[in-house]
């Protein structure tokens, strides 16, 4: 049982591994064709873990609502939010153009809520970064500084206080920030280079959960 | 004591139904308003732009309180959210490159039976239903692992390691073909020090003492300068979605924003 619970998914994990890794160096036609060929394999098993995802919200919420626990109306918001928008999406065949039924729920609906909501976040933005940032140390010092002058340099305002202020915010997102951004990104790199080794020679198994 | 605290709280809670209640019957007669007026089109598009206003407005109460209408809101959101990724994947992934090929194929076109294999590793996924069975899923998992990793090798390797030292590692020309002083290379070079400081910062095989020391200290410099920017532009960006919603707001819905 072992075999076909730990060995048949490890190896399936090698193989698929070794031949997107060997694929990349063989600069031949049929290669490309398998590239693109494994890339609709992952969104097609991909769209199938979305099953699962899904069924995961909708059993939390109709639990709330079966125990009825503090809230549960909000649950019947959320069901009923999904199923009606996801049967108009299938009866306007997923046509998101505004005149469709469907496009007209994402641009009059989602997009707006959506916007709404990202938006409050420069509300508590603001009084987070007062908390954060706060010139206790040398180096938040030079924090709150950068930041001021970034968020003043994107503004016409910035141009009012110093002429120079936007080439100044440029300047600092082109070298000293991108210096920082380099290296952080070359760490990143080589460890996302050694887990993804580690997967694929069977070291790295937490993906396999827990049990036998 | 218990009682006239908890009759404290009735009367807040009363309140707070009056301001909620008072607060839609202004948002209804405003709309009522911009309806006779003619200031919305009556159709669609009307009422589109009477609903987002309004879902943007409950999202905005938050900033009051956490209240029933933002709550509301939110769940209206979440359940919309999932929809349209349901829709948008079955209409983009699922279909075309699953059902329409293997199931319903063109006209005079074969169906691709090697879908069959993607297709048994997504049916796999739901063995995750079963706890007896739920290992079964290990292999769909295992595929997309697999995959993934075998991607982000070669990717990695080429766009995050290769591409960056190489634009790290350019000549740097302190003069131009005229002869004139370049001072961008002073920039080049403050950026190439930036990048060795943060990288031995983050050098942890060695003890941070004597130079490594005060190279770690620059990085560190360095990444709180990349910290604020980063912060900077981030608010920024959330301000603007902010002006964009306001502007929706006062000119799309109340129309009360010249041109």
């Amino acid at each position: 049982m072992v075999f076909w619970k730990r060995t048949v998914p490890l190896a399936l994990a090698f193989f698929f591994g070794v031949l997107m890794v060997v694929q990349y160096f063989i600069p031949h036609k049929s290669f490309a064709e398998l590239l693109d060929t494994m890339a609709r394999w992952g969104q097609i098993v991909g769209a199938f873990a979305l099953v699962v995802g899904l069924s995961s919200l909708i059993h939390s919420h109709v639990f709330k609502i079966k125990r009825q626990v503090p809230g549960w109306g909000y649950s019947v918001v959320t069901l009923a939010a999904l199923v009606i928008y996801t049967v108009v999406g299938f009866i306007s065949e997923g046509d998101d153009s505004p005149e469709a039924a469907f496009g007209w729920g994402y641009h009059h609906l989602l997009m707006p809520m959506q916007a709404s909501m990202f938006s409050l976040l420069a509300f508590f933005i603001a009084s987070a970064a007062y908390k954060a940032f706060r010139a206790r140390t040398l180096e938040a010092t030079v924090l709150l500084i950068i930041a001021v002058i970034v968020m003043l340099g994107r503004v016409p305002i910035g141009s009012y206080v110093y002429e120079k202020l936007p080439q100044v915010a440029e300047w600092i997102f082109s070298y000293p920030n991108m210096a920082a951004r380099r290296a952080i990104m070359l760490g990143v790199a080589l460890a996302m280079v050694a887990t993804s080794l580690r997967v694929i020679v069977g070291i790295e198994r937490s993906y396999l959960g827990g049990g036998d | 004591m218990a009682a006239e605290v908890s009759e404290k709280k009735l009367e807040e809670k009363k309140s707070r139904v009056v301001i909620l209640v008072a607060l839609v019957g202004i948002f209804v007669a405003v709309n009522i308003y911009l309806f006779a007026a003619g200031r919305l089109p009556s159709n669609f598009e009307g009422l589109g732009i009477m609903i987002a206003a309004g879902l943007s407005l409950a999202i905005y109460s938050f900033l009051y309180r956490d209240n029933p209408i933002y709550k509301f809101a939110e769940h209206i959101y979440i359940g919309l959210s999932v929809g349209y990724i349901i829709v948008y994947n079955y209409y983009n992934a699922l279909k075309p490159n699953l059902l329409d090929k293997l199931f319903f194929p063109p006209p005079g076109e074969r169906a691709e039976l090697w879908l069959i294999v993607p297709l048994f590793f997504g049916i796999l996924m739901f063995f995750r239903f079963s706890p007896k069975h739920a290992w079964v899923s290990r292999w769909s998992f295992a595929f997309i692992v697999g995959y993934g990793s075998g991607m982000a090798i070669p990717r990695g390797v080429k766009t995050m390691i290769f591409a960056q030292m190489e634009a790290t590692l350019r000549p740097i020309e302190f003069f131009d073909m005229y002869g004139n002083f370049n001072f961008t290379a002073i920039a080049t070079l403050i950026a190439i020090v930036g990048i060795l400081a943060v990288l031995i910062y983050f050098f942890f095989s060695l003890e941070h003492k004597g130079p490594l020391k005060v190279a770690s200290r620059v990085g560190v410099w360095f990444i709180m300068i990349a910290f604020g920017a980063q912060f900077g532009y981030t608010v920024m960006a959330r301000m603007s979605l902010l002006i964009e919603r306001i502007r929706f707001l006062l000119g799309d819905w109340l129309n009360v924003l010249r041109s």
